[in-house]
């Protein structure tokens, strides 16, 4: 089984494919082209978070001659960017449910002058009251979505919560919260549109997901499949927000393209994309936990509520990531989350790395803190106590079939960081430092894939093709942005194929050329698009062997020599695979029950923080970071995707903070909204267990997430380890910090120096 | 056609506007363009050296990095009067000859680069550095690259990048330390 093989590229650590042009500054990102003729694009936004549209005006200090101009009106299709629900206009129309919604389009020759004519157009507005807070709209006494505020619900139940309460040693409660946080991409949201009324729209642009974008132009154009092509270009950075929102600059900039009849180009600046696009969803979790005498868990009832924004978005499939990653890796026989998504008249919340399980993971690994301060265990034994194993049924009473390291997981993370040593100093040291010092440890696990029947509705279809020209590619629609989807399907297709790395290239991420293989998200590309282009490569040697006497062993020539054989006998040397689901796969969506995901990813994290009981500042000293993700196709590309997680969920746990004023973020630049620096980011080390896993492309498992779960709450129990004060919300400043050590009073029993 | 064919000492822009005179990447050049405009647009646009990134505007992310008579300037906070007379090295001054960099080839082999949006304005601070202090500790690679902001890497690899052309700089001369990887484009 080729889990178990032995490979010549996969594991190996080749330089990334496209490395070379991003290094000599020639890799195009959208801002880089220039289209002939090209004009430029704006979007005029409301500046009211929920209103009616009362007139609009121009103002007459600019000539609006010179300008094309896009309104509601001007959609020849349906006015809605695609995605679940359908509930998102493309441009306002009448209404506004937030501020930064879209309300008109601009498109001029000269960009400098799009600045002063956004600034020109004046909207009046009739008020309506907005909703601010999860509280607010689950009060329910102003609507503001559909007749409820309830994007969505689901209840996951296992056993019989109810009747455990009575017969638990011990019940702990517990209340958490996460915050926004934005993906700051150093890439802001840009598109080039084109239209014609006989070819339709083609678009490039900096994008996850180019069929997603395909179903919103076709539907607001109301075009066939083949008028519309999405071309991705280099990509700096995405991070789940290129996900969805790429969709929204891509309709507005194909309008302007139709309006004007030239080539448009629209693309944020800083200011924009922080005020106007997708950020993670907000979070309130609250813990009730059923323990016997020995510390293992009974009972675990959970109620998850996320704020969604104002249309529904993604916020159904993120509410349901984070309600199958809320208990943690633990066994519990009797389990109740009720998860749900209120509306609120903010922007949209969006995709972000981990979807949901990082806020989920928050809370649950701060509860197993709490718990185990409660009952005077050790946080490391109570974990121990109640990790779930091989065989065991999860929350959805998946079995787990494949074997479960946890237990070996976390004995390397305390040898690696010598926790317990450190810990005991620590607790030595602190009485008589200003400077407290703590460690702080979480597991957790993270789906591969998309959820349940996710990959079966999927349907993706990937492969290989070689040209007359000798050009042998990988045929995907998955997209690279760094996190190195361009060299690992050219590992794993090489290997396959038996050819050299160099000798595979990825066709261009361009739907007229590309199969629609899903999107590129979820974890999914090394083990469920990597798998179809392994089967494909095996596929295209067996069709070599039978019909074009390609012999066992071969060069690069003699493969080549086999392709035109093939071509000259059969046509075109294609080998397509479609995505094929694990055996015994079942998922209920109604009683969301069964086999959630066909992988997990486990981990354990262990920080060590210093908090300064001076200027409150708390920074993360050292960090460890143990995984099995399966095979690792390319250890340093792995080991980049861990290090990258890391250092942006330091950033949510410690220094990123959305502040919102009237609807609005109020510290939308770099300069206030404040991510970890090259100073800030501690030392981490990175360590893989490798159990192959038989779903995935030569045994990976997903990776790019998992590392987005563990460190928010290792960090904070790090804190608590160090001061005694148990925190439950983040992002964790330094003025909160000092509100929650102030009232707690540590600093009194300090010896200052 | 990439940047540098264009950037062949033609006076791009509008002669109503004073002459710029500066050398970039050993050219030397003349733009006719509004005195005020930055250093990051002339670049870009009018000498069509998209290598250098804007990411945020206001002087915070480094994108724009490039090295402005000895010293590592955000382009973006540049206004190109600023710059007449000055000698400027952007990312497509980096290789030499069709050669990677030590630093383009260190940064190829560790990792060093993801989405590689920042990675033009990193290699320019990692070029200032080694220029300054060809041995740095880690430290000092931390100290000098803290302007420049990456949302992919964690940095990790980056410093490792950073280190790894430090010796591969001071284990032989340049031209001959490693043998770089030749472009293909």
């Amino acid at each position: 089984m080729s889990t178990h093989a032995t490979t010549r590229i996969v594991g190996a650590s080749v330089p990334r494919k496209e490395g070379i042009a991003k290094l000599l500054g020639q890799a195009l990102y959208v801002d880089d082209i220039e289209r002939e003729g090209m004009w430029h694009g704006a979007t005029v936004r409301s500046t009211t978070p929920r209103g009616i549209i009362r007139s609009i005006s121009f103002d007459r200090s600019i000539d609006w001659s010179e300008f094309a101009i896009v309104a509601a009106a001007d959609i020849p299709g349906e006015n809605c960017i695609q995605l679940i629900s359908n509930d998102q206009p493309c441009l306002a129309d009448g209404k506004v449910n937030h501020c930064e919604e879209a309300i008109l389009l601009l498109a001029h020759p000269d960009k400098h002058k799009l600045r002063e004519a956004v600034a020109a157009v004046h909207i009046d507005y009739d008020q309506l009251q907005p909703v601010f807070t999860i509280e607010e709209s689950e009060r329910q006494d102003v609507i503001v979505w559909g007749s409820d505020n309830l994007l969505k619900s689901f209840l996951l139940e296992k056993g019989d919560v109810d009747s455990t309460w009575e017969r638990a040693a011990h019940i702990v409660e517990g209340e958490y919260r996460t915050g926004a946080q934005e993906h700051l991409y150093i890439e802001n949201q840009g598109i080039i549109a084109e239209y014609s009324a006989e070819r339709g729209v083609t678009v490039w642009g900096s994008l996850q997901c180019p069929y997603y974008v395909v179903k919103s132009l076709k539907a607001v154009f109301d075009l066939p499949d083949e008028k519309v092509r999405v071309i991705q270009a280099e990509t700096g950075g995405a991070f789940g927000g290129k996900e969805d929102f790429p969709s929204n600059v891509a309709c507005h900039a194909a309008l302007l393209a139709m309006k004007c009849g030239h080539p448009v180009k629209i693309v944020y600046d800083r200011l924009e994309d922080l005020a106007a696009t997708t950020k993670r969803h907000p979070a309130r979790v609250r813990h009730r936990t059923a323990l016997d005498r020995d510390g293992k868990l009974l009972a675990m009832e959970i109620d998850l509520v996320t704020d969604g924004g104002a249309y529904a978005t993604l916020s159904s499939t993120v509410l349901s990531r984070a309600t199958l990653h809320a208990t943690g890796p633990y066994l519990c026989p009797n389990v109740r989350v009720h998860a749900r998504s209120w509306a609120t008249n903010f922007v949209p919340y969006g995709a972000f790395r981990g979807f949901g399980a990082p806020q989920a993971i928050f809370a649950m690994e701060r509860h197993m803190d709490e718990i185990a301060a409660v009952l005077g265990i050790d946080p490391i034994e109570l974990r121990r106590r109640n990790f779930l194993h091989q065989g065991d049924d999860n929350a959805t009473e998946q079995r787990l079939r494949e074997p479960v390291i946890l237990d070996q997981l976390l004995d390397r993370a305390l040898k690696e960081s010598d926790y317990s040593a450190k810990r005991a100093r620590f607790a030595r040291e602190n009485p008589s430092s200003p400077v407290k010092r703590g460690m702080g440890i979480a597991a957790f696990y993270h789906g591969s894939g998309f959820t349940g029947s996710g990959e079966v509705y999927l349907n993706s279809l990937a492969g290989l093709d070689v040209t007359p020209a000798g050009n042998v590619r990988v045929l995907v629609s998955n997209t690279e942005f760094g996190q190195g989807t361009n060299t690992i399907l050219t590992q794993v297709a090489a290997e396959a194929l038996g050819l050299d790395y160099s000798a595979v290239t990825m066709a261009p991420p361009d739907t007229g050329v590309v199969p629609n293989s899903g999107p590129t998200v979820a974890s999914r590309t090394s083990m469920v698009v990597g798998r179809i282009i392994e089967r494909a490569g095996l596929q295209l040697i067996a069709q070599l062997r039978e019909h074009a006497g390609l012999a066992d062993s071969y060069t690069r020539e003699e493969f080549l020599a086999a392709c035109e054989r093939y071509r000259a006998a059969k046509g075109e040397v294609i080998s397509l695979c479609r995505y094929e689901a694990p055996a015994g796969i079942r998922w209920d969506d109604a009683t969301y029950h069964g086999e959630a995901y066909g992988a997990y990813a486990w981990a354990v994290y262990v920080a060590q923080v210093a908090v300064d009981s001076i200027t409150y500042s708390a920074e993360v000293e050292d960090f460890w970071a143990v995984q099995e993700a399966g095979r690792v196709l390319n250890p340093v590309l792995a080991a980049g995707q861990i290090e990258g997680g890391i250092a942006q969920a330091v950033g949510f746990a410690l220094y990123e903070k959305v502040v919102l004023h009237d609807g609005r973020m109020a510290n939308n630049q770099m300069t206030n909204y404040i991510m970890p620096t090259a100073e800030d980011v501690p030392p981490i080390h990175v360590f893989f267990e490798q159990v192959p896993c038989p779903h995935g492309g030569f045994g990976a498992k997903g990776i790019g997430e998992l590392p987005h779960d563990g460190p928010a709450p290792a960090i904070v129990n790090a804190i608590r380890d160090a001061t005694g004060v148990a925190f439950n919300a983040i992002p964790l400043l330094p003025e909160d910090l000092y509100a929650g050590l102030g009232e707690n009073q540590p600093i009194e029993e300090l010896a200052l120096p | 056609m990439s940047a540098n064919e264009n950037a062949n000492g033609a006076a791009p822009g509008n002669a109503r506007w004073p002459a710029i005179h500066f050398t970039v990447n050993g050219k030397r050049l003349v733009v006719n363009v509004p005195p005020m405009k930055r250093l990051l647009d002339v670049l870009r646009e009018d000498l069509r050296l998209t290598g250098t990134k804007e990411g945020c505007g206001e002087g915070e992310c480094g994108s724009c990095s490039v090295r402005m008579n000895g010293e590592l300037v955000n382009s973006c906070l540049v206004p190109v009067l600023q710059a007449d007379g000055a000698e400027i090295q952007t990312v497509e001054g980096l290789a030499l000859d069709g050669n990677l960099h030590p630093l383009q080839e260190a940064f190829l082999q560790h990792g060093g680069a993801q989405c590689g949006i920042c990675t033009p304005g990193m290699l320019m601070a990692a070029a200032q550095l080694l220029e300054n202090s060809p041995h740095p500790s880690g430290a000092e690679i931390r100290e000098a690259l803290a302007g420049n902001l990456c949302r992919c890497t964690g940095f990790m690899h980056i410093f490792e990048s950073v280190a790894a052309a430090a010796d591969a700089q001071s284990a032989a001369p340049v031209a001959t330390a490693q043998e770089p990887a030749r472009h293909a484009r």
